[in-house]
């Protein structure tokens, strides 16, 4: 799960990790009373605005401005607000921009990046630095990896002292810097680790010209299955910022990922929907989505997954695709029948089953009345349907 | 012999008596594993279908019924120290079946289990092991397999029974059948099951199905190209799917272009595993090696 950069900044700020002073707004004219405000307090003109949305890449695509004094401030946010960014991680579509971050602005000495990520390798947190801070670190791993240094916490022992020491000198800090960087670094591994984080991430981390280390830009992705015990993240959750569709399928229990094909599919089990989707592709079709309806679905999940699939015009035929194992394929043929009758099916439907009560499955079908193609295997409903949908 | 769980296996349930846990000791029950215990912690003293005995605790059932393998059904909050308990408990296969367990919590969950050597873990987020018409531990459905001289290693539990189908439909049976699961931090690996195929003597050929994220799929093709003896075929799922999406499985993205599955597919192709072209050809590519 995603949060803004506003709201990392408020968690860091809970665990004492400075970030520059700011306001989150959500009109220009409250953007100019913040700005105001800021430039009271600070004695600076130079304020920041920053268009927040879930994505990086922002300050190359227009989105983070620089501006001296409120009313710059003010035409600048009117500019953001409403506007979509097409960055090189929105996708072509874009995002809308409805909230934007006023801070102050900072004398900048150097520009560093550090993160914390859980290594699937060693299985344990890894954190990240390089002294190429605010530029793309995927472009840094790319070109030049010796400049990312890595260090990995052991969980039974935690962050020690001699790992944020390495990570200080290699980042080539100074002695005052080295000790606010050494505090910054132990609370964010604290907040990593409590937080349940997949992701912790600052670009750039700042030194300023006084020699203050701060976290200039702030992301912040949680590991989904911990929600269970943060209730407070359902409040973090910007909903504009996830597809309607996959908000509505999560609900529902389904897995659903909207993709630009026109062929729908429903299929039980993640692995055998992402091969459903390869075998349609394979075959010269291209799949509008991934959907996984789970090992227990029944006629309702189904029903809603029809009606899930339905909603784009672009799908111009549905695979169903179920292996049967302690889902019965006979409920499956019922929800299937129960969808394509109250839904009023007008495009082609090719339904493959396999698996436990298999026979009943398809004398369900069969007597359905439906114009309903039988496969009898992946490939031989994959072949089907992109055949029905090329006409 | 096969390999992991045979008809010796002497199995527990933790989580018995939740719904899933019961459906599913009732179907292993049904299928012959010998299921000798379950675990419910405040259930202890009570019996499961009139036959099975319920503990509170992991240590009273092996210590009671000398059960070597459990199941675990326990939700995702509880589900790491289910696991911990297991392994204090010295119980040898410990089989997760458990989905959404948090990252942290499993990566708590390895350190306690690299240090040490009598436990191994299966899962999380599997549908477990199967040695057909010996042991069945986990969620998959029993009928669809068949006794026989094939391993089957899998990330994914619905593509398994796609590939067993297959096999049995072909008339090629399994000696054991393991699924790994995609969670990305996780037990078992590929390596680890390979490396036990190739000592087993009824295993003669192995279908591997992985998926996208991670590189455990290119530790299996360097181990395989290095000392793997016997004849393999692949699958890879996930070579449309998006990058920086999940695909249903925790562990199942392509993050900063890595974990691609035409990268999976090159390097298990370079150590000489024939993959098959669509998930319909795995069970005729296994064949056409034997």
């Amino acid at each position: 799960m995603n949060i803004h950069e506003y709201q990392a900044k408020a968690m860091y700020r809970q665990y004492g990790i400075p970030v520059p002073k700011g306001f989150p707004v959500f009109s220009a004219e409250e953007a100019e009373a913040k700005a105001k405000e800021l430039i009271a307090e600070t004695g600076s003109e130079t304020v920041v605005v920053k268009a927040q949305i879930h994505a990086g890449g922002r300050g190359k695509a227009g989105g983070v401005k620089v501006v001296k004094g409120a009313r710059a401030a003010k035409e600048v946010a009117q500019d953001l607000i409403g506007k979509t960014l097409v960055t090189h991680q929105t996708g072509p579509q874009g995002k809308l921009v409805q909230r934007l971050l006023v801070e102050q602005g900072l004398d900048i000495a150097r520009e560093l990046y550090l993160a914390l990520v859980v290594d699937r390798e060693t299985r344990r947190v890894a954190i990240m630095a390089s002294t190429e801070g605010g530029v793309d670190i995927e472009e840094v791993a790319a070109n030049s990896p010796e400049k990312i240094v890595k260090v990995f916490v052991d969980p039974a022992v935690g962050l020690q002292g001699y790992q944020v020491r390495g990570l200080a000198f290699a980042l080539g800090l100074e002695k005052p810097a080295q000790k606010s960087f050494a505090k910054l670094l132990g609370q964010l591994s604290k907040l990593f680790v409590a937080e349940d984080c997949s992701i912790a991430e600052i670009n750039p981390l700042i030194v300023t010209g006084s020699g203050d280390v701060l976290a200039l830009d702030a992301k912040v992705n949680f590991d989904e299955n911990a929600a269970f015990r943060h209730p407070a993240w359902e409040e973090l959750r910007d909903l504009s910022e996830e597809a309607a569709t996959e908000t509505e399928a999560k609900e529902a229990n389904l897995s659903f990922i909207q993709l630009d094909g026109n062929i729908g599919c429903l299929v039980n089990g993640a692995g055998l929907a992402m091969a459903t989707m390869d075998i349609i592709k394979h075959y010269g079709g291209d799949p509008a989505n991934f959907l996984d309806v789970g090992g227990g679905a029944t006629e309702e999940a189904v029903k809603k997954a029809f009606t899930i699939i339905l909603k784009s015009e672009a799908v111009k035929g549905i695979f169903v695709n179920i292996f049967g194992g302690i889902m019965k394929c006979d409920v499956i043929a019922k929800g299937v029948v129960g969808a394509a009758r109250d839904l009023g099916l007008d495009v082609p439907l090719v339904v493959r089953l396999e698996g436990t009560n298999v026979d009943e499955g398809k004398e369900i079908l069969g007597n359905s009345g439906l114009a309903i193609t039988a496969a009898s295997s992946m490939a031989d409903g994959a072949r089907k349907i992109v055949d029905a949908v090329k006409g | 012999m096969a390999i992991l769980v045979n008809k010796d296996t002497r199995l527990m349930v933790q989580g018995i008596t939740g719904s899933t846990g019961a459906f599913h000791s009732g179907q292993m029950l049904e299928y012959g594993t010998q299921l000798v215990a379950g675990v419910t912690p405040g259930k202890g003293g009570s019996q499961f279908q009139d036959s099975v005995p319920v503990f509170d605790t992991v240590i009273d059932a092996v210590e009671k019924t000398r059960a070597n393998a459990t199941c675990i059904f326990v939700p995702p909050p509880f589900a790491a120290d289910a696991i911990l308990e297991a392994v204090d408990a010295g119980v040898a296969l410990i089989v997760a079946i458990t989905e959404g367990i948090p990252v942290a919590d499993m990566v708590k969950v390895r350190r306690v289990l690299d240090s040490q050597s009598t436990s191994r873990l299966i899962g999380p987020n599997c549908p477990g092991v199967i040695t057909p018409e010996q042991c069945k531990i986990g969620i998959m459905p029993g009928h669809i397999h068949k006794p026989g001289k094939i391993g089957v290693v899998s990330k994914s539990g619905t593509l398994t029974y796609e590939a067993v189908g297959q096999l049995s439909a072909l008339g090629i049976g399994q000696s054991t059948c393991v699924g790994i699961g995609g969670d990305p931090v996780h037990g078992t690996d590929f390596v680890d099951v390979l490396e036990l195929f190739q000592e087993d003597p009824e295993t003669d050929g192995v279908i591997l199905i992985g998926e996208i994220g991670g590189n455990a799929e290119e530790l299996a093709a360097e181990y395989i190209k290095r000392e793997f003896k016997k004849p393999v075929a692949g699958f890879i799922a996930g070579v449309t799917a998006p990058p920086g999406k999940r695909m249903g499985h925790a562990g199942a993205i392509i993050s900063g272009g890595k974990g691609t599955a035409a990268e999976k597919i090159a390097h298990l192709e370079a150590a000489g595993v024939k993959m098959a072209p669509t998930p319909s050809d795995m069970g005729t590519t296994l064949q056409s090696l034997l």
